[in-house]
Formats: structure tokens, sequence, C-alpha cells
């Protein structure tokens, strides 16, 4: 007897399973379009690859991904593409997607077909692509690519591999049906997940509500040394979480991963699907999904071409249109209910339930939270929904998020048990929702900050550098001030009269009208005799040159600040300069005048 | 085709608020059952008056605070406010005791506090309290003579007018002082075979309290049994009183006895009925231990060293006080998390 342990909390909803178990699994008949969703997995969109107008071959690629996670989309059947065009897909909010619009030619004509004779003389990561190539996204959950989840973090090793076949939720069937009747293609998927893998032990967990499968699955076992472990009847005992617990005792930390403690969960679909990508060179094209509710006369599992349309498959399981009331795909705990019919079968989907309104009654007004516990003590994450209820409705999510808001698996339930009918997945969703958003709207907040730092320390560090070149200005200024002090103090030892700084200006007028006088003198007695008293000229008008050289780089600078900066002197400053320029200009034309 | 939208889970349990309260009003039946046989019709009485007062009071309430009246009076807790005051107040109290009880049970402690589920007190208990304080005469002195309905106790009619009259005179050929009071009473003066003789002990531990005790417990049972209660409240309950009465009471001669502490006062009724209001109790299991365990202890200590003869009350309301300290501390620890998160966020994350 393998140990088991127990989750806390959890609860015991009518099964209504017996309602689609009573017959084999049936092949669903060939609708007349198949829709398929370019994105059935998580990760980036797969993109079309066919031609709308182009005659594809059953299990022929019509769509990858360009990237590295996600994975191609393969023709269900052979038939012509009618259409790349939106579409009503399979999601809680209803929303319309990408889709391959495919008619059946009816002939099912397939594509070449290579299948693997010995995929253990591959090379492991050979097998994990063509898991990829295959289309293979986990069938079980929320279609996690499963070549990635086979391959877990280099410092992860997994020690034990699970197949979950728990199946916990009321309603679905679909594995309950392909574990009685597919054990062994589960068995030899499971083995080719373990040769990729290596984990020390491989169990297939079965609920004790499901003996039939039990029982097949222990014959498709015999002689291996996977174990078939039979555990109790309690949902939701197929979560990933509780699962673990159950088999191992452990629990996978709060945001981790199960491979953090050496685990790993796989759908028992999941390795059907890996079994005939393997050994019958099968992408993914159909699955096994219940159709069931006490709105159809015939309610069974059947073999489903990947791209049927919902109501296709009601049709086919006999819907009492009078009696349809609510339509949920999944199960009646987590699933999420459909506006339409009209939407695809994917690889994710296990299960329509066509409910009366007897069936699933609308529930009734919400009432006031007593405080009684009742959800507290169904909460397999031990958490306090009642505690996460109030602040989620107050909007105080801090508190929430405090009550660890976010290890809420959404299972359903604390709702289920609730004695005053509080929807309360539906608060949490909310404010999950809210606190995303919040969350966003923070990083959004924290680049801008971030962008507004680096700014300005940008804005400091070119203030402390303008600093820096003032100072030096000022050293070179102080130097040219000492150094014209000595002239001048020269030049007034000559009987010159000191030039004062203020003269800087009008140096260049002095200088030119002295020019001038000289030209004027020089012409007129055709002397030209360069004396001494020219030269502190030349000398002066070269210091002048260079300060306004100097100058109108600083202003220069200033300007261009000031134009980074947006500031609002911009103009003044253009006009400084420009006035700058010209007195450069002058000096030069000054200088070159006095020179020749 | 209009497809019902709703979200998930799409089925619950068929059990609702109203549903609950009606199974506690059914466990509380052998309980009042025992109190009628051996005391007379007197709860029986106070329990269809404060019931119909206390669904009277919540209607008038709630249509003063612009609620709907069907709606909420469908929940069913003001009828079970009025008949856990009617359980526990004197079988003979004048009726204008239990009216004010009530309804400052269900006008001061539950709708003024915002109605159902924002009540951190116990309403029932805070009725009770109030009229304990301020009438302590009319509440120690109305119990009923133990004996057999059929014997000698007072008959419907005669009942019925001594409630209505209020009329202490007419009361007193009926009544006796509770077997706790009696005992505390006289203890100091007396050995405890010497107390024992008299006949509000009968032969057993308290004659007929031991019956109405053991009938809640049964009704108290069938909740536990029916997982409309959790064990935690009610097993710590008796275990904090059970612990500080064989810590400090274990000489007869000195205190009264465990058994006594047991089944002669409001116990049982108080454990299982009382103490379990899940709006004014702790919320996880560890806060409902200590809450519990808390209201026995308080039970013991004000019993024992208090002037008052039953403690529920006093100790349920003290306990009230606590719960958001106690919900501070006792957070249950998340799978996957290696500690439970205490108080606030931003401190002690684990
Ligand atoms: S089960 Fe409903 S009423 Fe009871 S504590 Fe939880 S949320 Fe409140
Ligand atoms: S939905 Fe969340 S809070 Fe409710 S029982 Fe499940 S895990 Fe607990």
């Amino acid at each position: 007897m393998t140990q088991l342990w127990d989750f806390s909390g959890g609860i015991h909803p009518a099964e209504n399973k017996h309602l689609s178990t009573t017959r084999p699994i049936e092949q669903a008949s060939l609708p007349e379009r198949l829709i398929l969703p370019l994105q059935q997995h998580i990760g980036a969109p797969a993109e079309a690859c066919v031609a709308v107008g182009e005659r594809v071959l059953k299990g022929q690629t019509i769509a990858r991904v360009p990237g590295s996670v996600g994975v191609p989309v393969h023709a269900p059947t052979s038939g012509t593409v009618e259409a790349v065009s939106m579409h009503p897909v399979p999601h809680p909010s209803g929303m319309s997607d990408w889709c391959i619009v495919l008619t059946p030619d009816g002939l099912d004509e397939w594509a070449e077909r290579d299948p693997i004779a010995d995929y253990h003389s591959m090379d492991r990561d050979a097998v994990l692509e063509r898991i990829r190539e295959y289309g293979i996204a986990g069938l079980g959950g929320a279609g996690f690519p499963t070549n990635i989840k086979l391959r877990p973090p280099k410092d992860r090793k997994v020690s034990t591999l699970i197949l979950n076949g728990a199946e916990c939720e009321p309603y679905i069937t679909a594995d309950d049906m392909a574990m009685r009747e597919r054990a062994d293609e589960i068995v030899s998927g499971l083995r080719i997940m373990a040769w990729i893998l290596r984990p020390e032990r491989c169990v297939i967990a079965v609920e004790d509500n499901k003996p039939e499968a039990i029982e097949a699955l222990k014959k498709a076992t015999e002689n291996t040394q996977t174990e078939v472990v039979v555990i109790p009847t309690k949902y939701p005992s197929g979560g990933e979480k509780q699962l673990i617990q159950i088999l191992t005792g452990m629990e996978v930390p709060s945001g981790g991963i199960p491979a953090d403690i050496g685990v790993m969960c796989q759908n028992t679909g999941t390795a059907i699907a890996v079994s005939r990508a393997i050994h019958r060179d099968e992408p993914l094209i159909s699955r096994v999904t219940t159709i069931t509710g006490r709105a159809v006369s015939n309610p069974g599992t059947f073999e489903v071409l990947l791209g049927t349309p919902v109501e296709h498959l009601l049709k086919q399981a006999g819907l009492d249109e009078q009696q349809l009331h609510r339509l949920i795909l999944g199960g009646p705990m987590m699933g999420y209910t459909l506006e339409t019919p009209g939407v695809p079968v994917v690889k994710t989907t296990n299960c329509v339930i066509a409910a009366t309104a007897e069936e699933l009654p609308a529930p009734p007004p919400e009432q006031p939270c007593i405080r009684c516990g009742m959800c507290a003590e169904a909460c397999p994450m031990e958490l306090l929904p009642q505690q996460l209820f109030w602040h989620s409705k107050a909007g105080e999510f801090e508190k929430a998020e405090h009550l660890n808001l976010f290890d809420c698996i959404e299972c359903g339930a604390c709702s289920y048990v609730c004695p005053s009918s509080i929807p309360l997945v539906q608060y949490y969703r909310a404010a999950k929702g809210e606190i995303r958003i919040q969350q966003a709207e923070h990083l959004k907040a924290d680049r801008a900050r971030e962008r507004f730092e680096a700014r300005q320390a940008r804005l400091e560090r070119e203030q402390q550098e303008k600093e820096q070149r003032k100072k030096d200005r000022a050293k070179a200024a102080a130097e040219a001030q000492a150094k014209k002090q000595a002239e001048a103090e020269r030049a007034e030892a000559e009987g010159q009269p000191a030039d004062d700084r203020a003269a800087k200006s009008t140096l260049v007028e002095e200088a030119l009208a002295r020019k001038k006088a000289k030209a004027e003198k020089a012409a007129a007695s055709e002397a030209p005799t360069p004396t001494a008293p020219e030269a502190p000229d030349l000398e002066a008008l070269e210091k002048q040159l260079s300060q306004a050289t100097a100058k109108l780089n600083t202003m220069q600078s200033m300007l261009e600040d000031a134009k980074a900066e947006n500031a609002d002197n911009v103009e003044k400053l253009e006009r400084a300069v420009a006035k700058n320029h010209d007195r450069v200009k002058r000096a030069e034309q000054a200088l070159a005048e006095a020179r020749n | 085709m209009a497809l019902a939208q709703q979200s998930s889970p799409h089925a619950r349990r068929a059990r609702s608020t109203s549903n609950v309260m009606l199974w506690v009003m059914l466990a509380s039946l052998p309980g009042l059952l025992a109190q009628v046989v051996f005391f007379g019709w007197g709860n029986l009485i106070n329990v269809i008056w404060c019931m119909a007062l206390a669904v009277g009071a919540e209607a008038a309430m709630l249509r003063l605070r612009k609620r709907p009246i069907k709606f909420f009076l469908r929940d069913n807790t003001a009828a079970v406010t009025g008949l856990l005051l009617g359980l526990s107040l004197p079988p003979l109290v004048p009726f204008w005791v239990s009216a004010i009880a009530v309804l400052a049970a269900i006008v001061l402690a539950k709708q003024l506090y915002g109605g159902l589920g924002s009540n951190p007190f116990n309403p029932a208990m805070v009725g009770y309290a109030l009229v304990l304080i301020s009438f302590p005469v009319a509440m120690t002195t109305n119990w009923a003579e133990p004996g057999l309905l059929w014997e000698n106790a007072p008959g419907l009619w005669d009942t019925l007018n001594i409630i209505a009259s209020g009329q202490q005179s007419a009361v007193d050929a009926f009544t006796m002082a509770t077997p706790l009071d009696h005992y505390k009473h006289n203890i100091s003066s007396r050995t405890a075979t010497e107390v024992l003789q008299h006949p509000t002990f009968g032969d057993g531990v308290a004659k007929g309290w031991e019956w109405v005790n053991a009938g809640f417990l049964a009704g108290g049972l069938l909740l536990l049994w029916m997982r409309l209660i959790t064990w935690h409240i009610p097993v710590s309950f008796l275990a904090g009183l059970a612990i500080m009465s064989l810590a400090f009471g274990s000489n007869a001669d000195l205190y009264a006895p465990l058994s006594m502490h047991l089944l002669a006062g409001g116990t049982m009724l108080g454990a299982f009925f009382i103490a379990t209001d899940p709006v004014s109790a702790a919320t996880s299991h560890q806060g409902k231990l200590i809450y519990g365990a808390g209201i026995g202890v308080l039970i013991y200590l004000i019993r024992t060293w208090g002037d008052y003869p039953d403690a529920v009350a006093f100790a349920v309301l003290l306990m009230n006080f606590a719960v958001p300290f106690i919900d501070y501390y006792t957070p249950p620890r998340t799978y996957g998390h290696h500690k439970p998160r205490r108080g606030l966020p931003g401190k002690n994350q684990g």
C-alpha cells in the first residue's frame, strides 16, 4: 500500500458522472466545417502557413509558432482551407480570435507519416522537439506546451512523475473513459515521458470512484515500476497542488512550481497524445471530450476532431434546445459558461455540460456573510475565504493579498458550501484582476519614475559639467584678467590710459577708430610706419577675440541646454548668441584688419 | 437561444443560512423540552414571546433602515436570537424584562451595527447582560423550582399570569435559587454534603438542570454531526472550564465541583448554541480554540469569584471583545507557505 496523505478541506459535490459512462467512447461525426483557433495553448499564437483555398491533408501542419513557446496546429482531416478569420473561441470572456476554417472533403486522407521505430535511440531533445512539432499542449489544464513542461529548469530534478487521472470534477468522464479503453497508450506515453525525465517514481493517480479505469490501468502496468495509486474521492483531489500533497505529503511552495520539490504532473490525455506522436506519427488532432448534462438525451464521451463546433456535438448527443439553460465548458466547479454553442472544441476542452434550469439552477440572491467558516472548512489551500471576501469586496486589496489571495486556485469549494450563497470566487477573480491592473500601473509608474530619475541624474551631471566649465572659464578669465592687468600697468607706465574691463566691448571700436585714423593718417602722409604703440592694440584685439569667442561658446552651450530642457529663455539666449556671434565676427574682422 | 451566463462554480450545496438557522432551532428542542418538563411552562412561553418580539423588532428595524424586510427575515437569524434569549432567561422572569433583553439584542447589538454579519457582539448575550445588570433581582429570583411539570409546577395559565403580571410576590412560591447560586452562597458556612441536602440539587448533580444540559448537549452533537458547527469552540469551551475547575476548585467544600459547573448552569447551551454564533466568534481553527477556551476560563472565574451566579453572557461578551485580536494573531498557514501570515500587510511575511 502506498502511503497517502490528506489535503485539508475539500467537498463532495454530486458526481453525475454516470450520465456519460454508459457507452464506450464514440467517434463524433464529421462536421461541415472545422474551426481551428491559432492559439490553443499558452504562449505565442501560431501563424497560418497555408493559403486560403489550399487543400490540406490530415495531419498536415497548417499553423506554426514563430518563437519557442507555443505549438503548431494541424489539419484534423483532409479538406480545403476556407478562410483564416476571426471566430468566437472558447474563452471565459466570450472573445473572438483568429481561426483557420477548414472544410473537410470526407476523404480523411493522411499526409505522409513517419513513425519512430525506437525513440530510445534518439536524442532526448529530438523527442521533445517532436512533441512540440506534433502540437501537444497539456490536455488537462490550461494548455501549457508539453515539451516545455517536460524540460524543467536545469537545477530541478524531477524524482516523481505523476499522471493525473483523478478527474475530480463532477460530470467530466473524458479521462475516466480514456483510462478504461486506452490504458496501454497511457502507459506507453508515460514511459516516453519517464524516459525523458528519468524520475525515480512513476505514479498514475485515480480517484476511487473509477473502478473500471483502475482495473484497466493495473492490467496495463503489470510487471512495470509504475504504481497505480487509488486516492479517495474528494474534490479537488485532481488539483495539481492537492494531488501532489496526497501522493507525497509535500506542498508546492507558494509561487513555485512542482519541479521545485521534484515533482511533475501530467495529464493522462497528454500521455496518449505523446504516445501517438511518437509511435503512430499522429499529431494532436483529436481528443476525448464528454458531452453531458440533462439537456441532452444521449450524453456520452466522444472522440472529437479538434475544431468541431460544440453545437455539432450537442446535436449528436441529442440536445433539447427547449431544456437548455446553461452551457458550460469544463466542469461545474471551474468551467465557464458559453455565450454561443458555435465555439469549437480545442486541445483543452474536456467537457461540455448542457444543463437544464433545474439541474444547475440560478443561485439564490447573495445574503450577508455570517462568518460561519464553512468556506474555510472547505478550502483546500487553507485560506480564509470569508476574510478574502470581506477585503476583496471592500477593495482592501493589500489586505487580501496579505491573506494570500494569490494562492487561491479558484476551485470554487468555498462558494459551493457558502450558506449565504455568496459568489466568493467571483469576488476573488475581480480582486485579482484589479490587483494585476494596479500592479501593471505600478510597474508603469515605476518605469516612469526610473526614467524621471535617470533624466534627473543626467541633468545633474550636465549641471555639474557646466559648473566645471564655468569654473574653468572663470579661471581662464582670471588669468586673462591678471595678464591684462599687467599689460594695463605696463601701458600705464607707458603713459596710456588703463583700459578697464568695461572697455571690452568698446575696445574693438576704439581699435577700429584708431586703425581708421591711422589708415587715414597713413593714407594722408603716405608714410606707413608701424610703431610701438600699435602693438598693444593688436594684442588687445586678439584678447578681445578670444574672449568674445569664449562667450559665444558659453552662450551656445547654454542655449543648447535651454533647448534640451525646453526652458522659456531659449529665445533670449538665441538673441544673445546671435549678438555674440556678430561680436566675434567683428573682432575677427578687426584683428584681421589690424594685422594687415 | 439565450444561454445563462454565470461565474463558476455552477453547482452549490443546497444549504442556506435560513436552513442552518432552522436546524439550530430544531437542535435546541431537546433542551427546551427538558426545561419545560423540569421547570414548567415558563421557558416555552419566554421562547415564543422572545422569538415573536425579535422577528417583529427586526422587521421594524429593517423598515427603518430601508432594507428589504422579507429577504432578511428569511435568514431566520432574528428568530434564533429570540430563541436563545428565551432559553437562557429565568423561566418566570416578567415579560418586560425579556422584552428589554430582546430589543437590546436586535436593535442595539444587531441592527445598529449594520445587521446580520456586522455585529461584533453576540446579540442575545448583549440583551441578557443588559437585563442582568439592570434588573439583578428579577434575573436571580425568577428561576423556577425544579420539579416535574405534571406534579408541582404552576399550570400554563398560572405561568402566563406570573410572567404577564411581573408580581414578585406571586412568583416566590414557585421559585428557588439556581444550584450554582445556592452552592456559592452556602458553601462558606457549610460542608459540601450539607449544602447538597438542599432540594435544588435533587439526587443527581442538580435536579432538572442535568437533564436540560443533557438535552442541549444532544442538540449540540446533532449540529456537530451535521457539520453545522465545528468541534473547536464547544470542546475548548468545556475543556477550559473543566481545567480551571480541576486546577482551582477540586475541593468541593470550598468551590462548586466540576460536575456542577458542567451540568448545573447554562453551560451546554452556552458551549454549543451561544458561543458558536459564528458572526461574533473567531475565524480560524486555532482562533476558535483560543476563543472557546477563553470563554470557559472566564466562566469559571466569574462564577467562582465574581458577583454573578452564571457567567456565560459576560464571558462570551468579553471574548467577543478579544476576537479581532485573536483573529489578528491566528491566521491559518496557507498551503505552500512556511509560516502563517500574521497581522497586517507588510509585517511578518511568511
Ligand atoms: S461560508 Fe459564506 S457565510 Fe460562511 S463564512 Fe464563508 S463566506 Fe461567510
Ligand atoms: S476558490 Fe480559493 S478560497 Fe475558495 S476554496 Fe478554492 S482555493 Fe479556497
